[in-house]
């Protein structure tokens, strides 16, 4: 992947939100590059859920501004934000508990197509065959007629990757997509998404703890400590920014052994 | 300005009662979960049962042991009353249990009714405290003084009991996060079981210590519901200070109401909620509820289909059922047909709210109500045709749920559920008080339809193409990408705000619908009855949707149908009898605790239960 591709598809300028007398974000400036996958990394407390929340419209910035191709989107409701083409996946899932898998993509179609207040067809019937390609590209397809409720977790978090993918974004934020799977299904699915959107040309910031994911995934990764972004490289160089892993990763295991996770 | 403190203190002293009867609401509330409708009833029976035990103790140490003795029964009561009725159905859908105590009021009314009789009781007046003080000449009741002087006792009692003892803690614990309390090993049933009781133990100390000033008669059940719950929302779920704040606004500004502005009595706490939680979402000293991670609490209901071919066919055959009803050529049959398909349709659409839309209406019965007096009001005052004024009814309906829903949508959970109750009863309390427009108590008569509908059986088809119409409409909006919408509101609001759909908009749009839905529900009752009276406004007409709704089973399709018609007719044969309501009371009781889920949720279960062994087959409901 090239990562000297200048073109933007989200900018951030001096972003910051305080909570109180807490500066949970401070002064946060970065691009998210065109057909990249972006990782924000970060002990806990550090702000990413923060970030990612001022990115998505759920909380306000104190300062600073989020511009989208170029477009002022600061302070949008996160619906606004989602119809300019912005998906985006949560930590802890949100998905439609009384409905089954599909209808839950079918959902977020009817909301795509602005069907929502239309009262006289049934919502079963409307979009099937889109929900069902998408599930398919999740691999949730044979379970489509589930009920949602009766789920695994990690089947809810391909499923929200389905939604979020269903307006055809050209920009995905995913909140720990991974956060309470098993090991190896967290390579799958991040594996999965990296396929998807090389394939569509979707550009992805995804915040994670799990540095096996990180490493084997991310185009380029930005470190954020205490609210402030400390780095901002490839792979390579935050694995070798001392100064990464003294606040972060404490010279763990990570680094020395850097082969077992090719 | 001898009057005026004079009026200061009459509202200070009538405070004491209003604030103990709702710090007990608010503790069962707060730890329980539980909207204990049956709390007016303890309040009740502390009144009747105090005036019993001051028949037989004699001199002020048996008043006063009296007052404190009624407070320990009525303790005890509630105590059996969570014991039998309620720990059953803890693990209940959220809010069902209150359709138990709704059967406990029934109850505990045709109990009373029987030990005490139905003739008002004059409460015996306070040995020692008998007199008058005069102050600036204006007389002022010993009595009053001393309930003025007890009240911040009481205040300052429970506060020491539960911000500085143990048990203080774990209730406090137990209101914040109830699971993570029973994970530490605190038994949780006895916890509950101990609230209820202090909770009941305090609403019948309010009613024995009003009996001086007061007495006791059968209707203070309900005519201090609505005033417990507007303090407690006033003034903050769970916080005293702020039920004791909210008390003394209400009674002292009520008092004030009382002498100068005489026709807005009934209105005026109303008023005073709507504005503080306006001002203040969460009352005076309230926090904000934390809202869960999922819309609706204990398990979600499961998928929905649009009806099979089966299912159309039972549908089918049932209606040809009914249509057939005039045969048997009884006047009866057909009033009582009509009767509730009326309340189904009215039912159907708070169902739609409630069910669909996770949104919890108090005060349903203002646009069912609404929709009556619209259409009565236009055939009275601009003699409409019937025609013209059935078809405002829905309009007028849906106007007012506009207005009151865009109000009350800005609230969540039980003070959503709260600030619809306040303004359906300020609606009540408008109608019931503009005497010379809407006849006031008086109601309007002489509301019939035109000549073509004036037959019984005319008007009968007419309900049923109309009635049955708006049921079929309402099932087939929930299947509609609108209902969908309107359900992924409910079921991850995040979810659904973060995928581009406007929930606030589309749950008000729901809110105006079925407000709609309601309204010609309302139309058809005031055209079939002729007249239209304020009841069909008020609180108890609203809680009866909402005790059929859960009845019939709020996490199904059908249920706000089925649990209308089930009731109506239950209703009908027992009220031939004396104690009707002991019996119908004994009955809901019963159908709580047998089918947790309602009616047809609980028959669903135990059908799957019965023939469905593999795991991998859909659940959907098809009826």
């Amino acid at each position: 992947m090239n990562t000297q591709q200048a073109d933007s598809v989200l900018k951030v300028t001096g972003l910051s939100k305080s909570f109180g007398g807490l500066q949970a974000v401070s002064n946060l400036n970065f691009d998210v590059r065109r057909g990249e996958l972006l990782a924000l990394i970060g002990p806990n407390g550090a702000g990413k859920s923060t970030c990612f929340n001022m990115l998505m419209g759920q909380l306000k910035a104190t300062q600073g501004d989020v511009f989208l191709r170029g477009e002022k989107i600061t302070g949008m409701k996160p619906r606004k934000i989602w119809r300019k083409g912005v998906g985006r996946t949560f930590q802890i899932t949100g998905t439609y508990q009384s409905m089954t898998v599909i209808e839950n993509v079918q959902m977020a179609l009817i909301s795509h197509h602005k069907k929502l207040f239309s009262i006289r067809p049934y919502a079963t019937r409307l979009y099937r065959t889109e929900a069902m390609q998408l599930l398919e590209l999740v691999g949730m397809s044979a379970q489509a007629e589930r009920a949602c409720a009766i789920l695994a977790y990690g089947d809810l978090k391909r499923l929200e990757l389905a939604i979020a993918l269903s307006h055809s974004p050209s920009l995905l934020l995913m909140d720990e997509p991974t956060a309470g799977m098993a090991p190896k299904e967290r390579i799958n699915l991040m594996q999965l998404t990296a396929d998807i959107v090389e394939e569509r040309d979707i550009s992805v910031l995804f915040t994670e703890h799990d540095m096996d994911v990180v490493f084997a995934h991310a185009h380029r990764i930005m470190v954020l400590n205490r609210g402030e972004l400390i780095a901002n490289g490839t792979v390579e160089e935050i694995r070798s920014d001392p100064m990464v892993q003294e606040v972060y990763l404490g010279g763990g295991s990570v680094f020395a052994n850097e082969s077992s996770h090719a | 300005m001898g009057l005026f403190v004079a009026q200061l203190l009459t509202g200070l002293a009538n405070a004491a009662t209003l604030f103990l009867v709702a710090s007990g609401l608010s503790l069962i509330f707060g730890v329980t979960r539980i909207v204990n409708f049956s709390h007016g009833s303890f309040y009740m029976l502390g009144a009747f049962v105090g005036y019993s035990l001051m028949q037989v103790l004699p001199g002020a140490i048996g008043f006063w042991s009296s007052v404190i003795l009624s407070g320990l029964i009525v303790g005890v009561i509630g105590v059996i009353v969570e014991v039998l009725v309620l720990r059953p159905v803890y693990k209940a859908p959220e809010l069902f249990q209150l359709v138990a105590t709704f059967g406990v009021i029934l109850v505990i009314q045709d109990l009373a009714l029987m030990i005490w009789g139905a003739e008002d009781v004059l409460g015996p007046r306070a040995p020692g405290l008998k007199g008058i003080v005069r102050f600036m000449g204006e007389p002022i009741p010993k009595y009053d003084l001393a309930l003025i002087a007890i009240t911040p006792f009481v205040l300052f009692g429970l506060w020491y009991l539960l911000t500085k003892t143990r048990v203080g803690v774990l209730v406090r614990a137990a209101t914040q996060d109830r699971e993570m309390v029973a994970a530490l090993g605190v038994n949780q049933s006895w916890l509950f079981t101990g609230v209820f009781f202090l909770g009941a133990a305090l609403a019948g100390l309010g009613g024995a210590i009003q009996l001086p000033k007061g007495g006791a008669d059968l209707l203070m059940d309900f005519n201090i519901l609505a005033a417990i719950f507007v303090v407690v929302v006033i003034g903050g779920m769970g916080s005293l200070p702020g039920a004791y704040i909210a008390a003394v606004l209400i009674s002292v500004l009520n008092v004030f109401g009382v002498a100068y502005i005489p026709q807005s009595t009934l209105v005026l706490m109303f008023v005073v909620m709507a504005v503080v939680l306006t001002i203040r979402p969460y009352g005076l000293l309230g926090r904000e509820e934390v809202a869960g991670e999922h819309g609706q609490v204990g398990e979600p209901e499961k998928p929905i289909k649009p009806a099979s071919g089966r299912a159309r066919i039972v549908v089918g055959l049932l209606l040809l059922g009914l249509v057939c009803l005039p045969l048997l050529d009884s006047h009866f049959v057909l009033i009582l047909a009509t009767d509730i398909i009326i309340f189904c349709l009215f039912a159907a659409s708070l169902h739609f709210l409630l069910g669909l839309g996770g949104l919890v209406s108090f005060g349903h019965a203002a646009y069912f109500g609404g929709g009556a007096y619209v259409a009565a009001l236009l055939v009275t005052h601009a003699n409409a045709p019937m025609e013209l004024a059935f078809l405002m009814a829905p309009i007028g309906a849906g106007f007012a749920a506009v207005i009151i829903g865009w109000l009350c949508l800005r609230l969540t959970g039980v003070y959503f559920a709260m600030l619809t109750l306040a303004l359906a009863q300020l609606l009540w309390s408008l109608v019931f008080q503009w005497d010379e427009f809407t006849g006031g108590d008086d109601g309007l008569v002489d509301i019939w339809p035109s000549a073509w509908l004036s037959e019984a059986t005319t008007y009968f088809f007419f309900t049923v193409i109309i009635g049955v119409g708006g049921i079929l409409l309402l099932r087939h909006v929930a299947h509609s990408p609108f209902g969908y919408a309107l359900r992924a509101s409910r079921d991850s609001n995040r979810q659904a705000e973060a995928t581009g759909i406007d929930t606030k908009k589309i749950q008000w749009m729901a809110f105006t619908f079925a407000g709609a839905m309601a309204g010609v529900s309302g139309a058809l009752f005031v055209f079939s009855k002729g007249s239209v009276f304020p009841n069909e406004l008020e609180i108890a007409k609203s809680f009866d949707g909402i005790i059929v709704v859960f009845l019939g089973g709020v996490k199904t399709l059908s249920g706000g149908v089925v649990g209308a018609a089930s009731l109506e007719l239950v209703k009908d044969y027992l009220t031939r009898f004396e104690y009707w309501r002991l019996a119908l009371g004994l009955l809901i009781i019963f159908v709580v605790i047998v089918a947790p889920h309602g009616i047809v949720g609980s028959i669903r279960r135990g059908y799957e239960r019965l023939f469905s062994r593999s795991t991998t087959r859909v659940d959907g409901e098809s009826s």
